[in-house]
């Protein structure tokens, strides 16, 4: 009698996938991902259904060649274990303080020219009075200065910080965008470090000397808009109601014809109304040129006439899917395609990201309201319940502590028997905070969608690894970017 | 690894970090055993019947001795008498467990 006759082993958390005809297996919580040969994949299948001596494996599989090596290599990445071995509780290490900031997302305004219905900050589902709350409408050049002194200072050892303009809509303080990247380029450059810039817009305000001025500063430029002209008119309108789509067109048109040193990309929020993923991507890529274009579902309370119910989200990944099939033949042959959702996957599915957060948010990513407030994100800024400091007196230790205790993953029960935990980690604090009035909750109501996708995903890291594994190899050499939405 | 793949970079760096190490009279296909205690239990906790081997042949042998070793500190293999407090003379008559181990008697509260 052997120790391997007497013990059993069983699968250890895992999602199986298959792609390009192979055997693929993505483990759970290390985010590995491993090729399978037959024998492996027997193993790992069979220990799945149920625990299995070695007399047992060899009952079910037959006498195979390599059995107890196969068993050696899945014990080895802890793609099965002896049952009689614990499973490891997930470790709730809250990162050293001060951990640098990388990005800093700056409201410079809380105001907009549009007023789309279902927006986040001015919608029925807003957590800040931005009309008589006390923030002022727009960030002073003081705050603005103050915030890149923050940023500067926060970063730590870091060579470079990211500096994200938001608003409202971004460009309605462009007299003080413009100072900020001037004062904040000879501030960084005092101190030795790179500073880079990004914004987001609804481009109603572009012009040719803001476009001249983006260019020149190799600002990255991301649009909120929804597609065609019906599309984005029905929920992306001015004041009166009237839609956006003819006055922001001709713009983004000239804005892709000048700027050109950094790729531009398209934000499209979608709903139950407008799901219709291939026809607006066509649309924005290849009417009106886009590089690149990043979905999201709109963040709502789930009673909203707009909100996407269990059948949207159904819909919404079968055209995520038609889209990522595209995506992947594109990148076997080497060609670019724009669906930008699929690529931010695919890096962080080649790097075996495991999160414990599900975002960079009171961590290397903080917001900063019009009055210089630091919260989470720029979409709690303004929030009292959720701010974690200010630029002037810099961020508050304690709250940002606390608030890393709350949300850990290793708090959320929910997610503890998810295997796409290591990539969702629970989703949007804000959109968990809009659905369920609490940031700590997991985001239930789109678990189902996130399995879907990341499998969607999977496959095709899968396939490309093995058609076009230097496709992969660029997520090596790139920097992680961290995207706002 | 012959049988799995590692496609991605964590996969490339979990390969790294647990190869076999060369380890002298490394003996086992299989590096990551469970431990299998040899001595006894450290609290009162009965239920391991088996040896690392997986078989009886390295429990407590002979029963006598082990009669004797265990019955103070250890449950098993069976129930005896407290000997610290109620029945301090339980093992006077007995000078050597492997000869006398009959003379042992039951002993009633």
């Amino acid at each position: 009698m052997t120790v391997q006759a007497l013990t059993s082993f069983r699968a250890r958390e895992h999602h199986r996938f298959e792609a390009a005809g192979k055997p693929f297996v993505y483990l759970v919580p290390s985010a590995a991902i491993y090729e399978l040969d037959d024998t492996a994949d027997a193993v790992l299948r069979t220990t799945a259904q149920r625990a299995c001596t070695r007399d047992d494996l060899l009952d079910a599989l037959g006498d195979r060649d390599g059995l107890d090596s196969t068993v050696a290599d899945l014990l080895r990445v802890q793609a099965i274990a002896h049952v009689d071995q614990p499973t490891p509780q997930t470790p709730k290490i809250i990162p050293l303080a001060p951990f640098p900031l990388t990005t800093m997302v700056l409201n410079v305004t809380n105001q907009c020219n549009l007023s789309c219905t279902y927006c986040y900050e001015y919608g029925e589902d807003k957590i800040v009075d931005t009309e008589n709350g006390r923030q002022p409408k727009f960030m002073s050049e003081e705050t603005a200065r103050q915030s890149v002194e923050f940023v500067l200072k926060e970063s730590g050892t870091n060579p470079a910080a990211h500096i994200t303009f938001f608003g409202g809509e971004t460009l309605m303080n462009f007299p003080v965008l413009q100072k900020t990247i001037g004062y904040a380029r000879a501030r960084a450059a005092e101190l030795g470090k790179t500073v880079d810039f990004s914004l987001t817009t609804n481009a109603t305000l572009l012009k040719p000397e803001i476009i001249e001025f983006l260019a020149d500063n190799d600002v990255g430029v991301t649009v909120s808009i929804d597609g065609p002209r019906e599309v984005q008119d029905k929920f992306r309108v001015f004041n009166n109601g009237t839609g956006s789509y003819d006055v922001v067109a001709p713009k983004i048109r000239e804005l892709l014809r000048r700027h050109r040193s950094r790729p531009i990309g398209a934000r499209v929020t979608l709903t139950s109304a407008n799901l219709d993923v291939t026809r607006i991507f066509r649309h924005l890529t290849e009417d009106i040129g886009f590089w690149e274009v990043g979905f999201a579902p709109v963040t709502t309370s789930p009673d909203r006439a707009h909100a996407i119910g269990d059948g949207g989200y159904d819909r919404m990944l079968a055209q995520f899917r038609d889209l990522a099939g595209e995506f992947l033949e594109a990148s076997v042959a080497n060609r670019h395609h724009g669906f930008s959702n699929v690529k931010e996957t695919l890096e962080e599915l080649h790097k075996g990201v495991s999160k414990a957060f599900p975002c960079g948010a009171g961590l290397g990513l903080l917001g900063v309201a019009t009055d210089g407030d630091v919260a989470l994100c720029h979409r709690f800024a303004g929030s009292d319940t959720h701010k974690v400091g200010t630029v002037r007196d810099g961020i508050d230790r304690a709250a940002q502590q606390t608030f890393l205790e709350r949300h850990h993953i290793a708090n959320k029960t929910d997610c503890s028997v998810c295997w796409a935990r290591p990539l969702c980690s629970g989703g949007c604090y804000h959109e968990a905070h809009t659905r369920y009035g609490d940031t700590t909750h997991a985001n239930l109501h789109y678990c189902e969608w996130i399995r879907g996708w990341t499998d969607v995903c999977l496959k095709i890291y899968g396939e490309l690894s093995v058609r076009n594994p230097g496709f992969l190899a660029q997520f090596d050499r790139e920097p992680m970017t961290e995207k706002i939405s | 690894m012959t049988h799995l793949k590692p496609v991605n970079r964590k996969a490339v760096r979990i390969d790294e970090a647990t190869a076999p190490d060369v380890v002298a009279l490394q003996r086992t296909a299989l590096p990551l055993l469970p431990h299998f205690p040899i001595g006894c239990s450290l609290v009162f906790s009965p239920g391991w019947e088996a040896d690392r081997t997986g078989g009886t042949a390295g429990l407590c042998q002979p029963v006598e001795r082990d009669l004797f070793d265990c019955h103070i500190g250890c449950y098993w293999p069976a129930q005896v008498p407290d000997q610290l407090n109620h029945a301090p003379d339980w093992t006077a008559k007995c000078a050597a467990a492997q000869k006398d181990w009959r003379k042992i008697d039951l002993v009633f509260p």
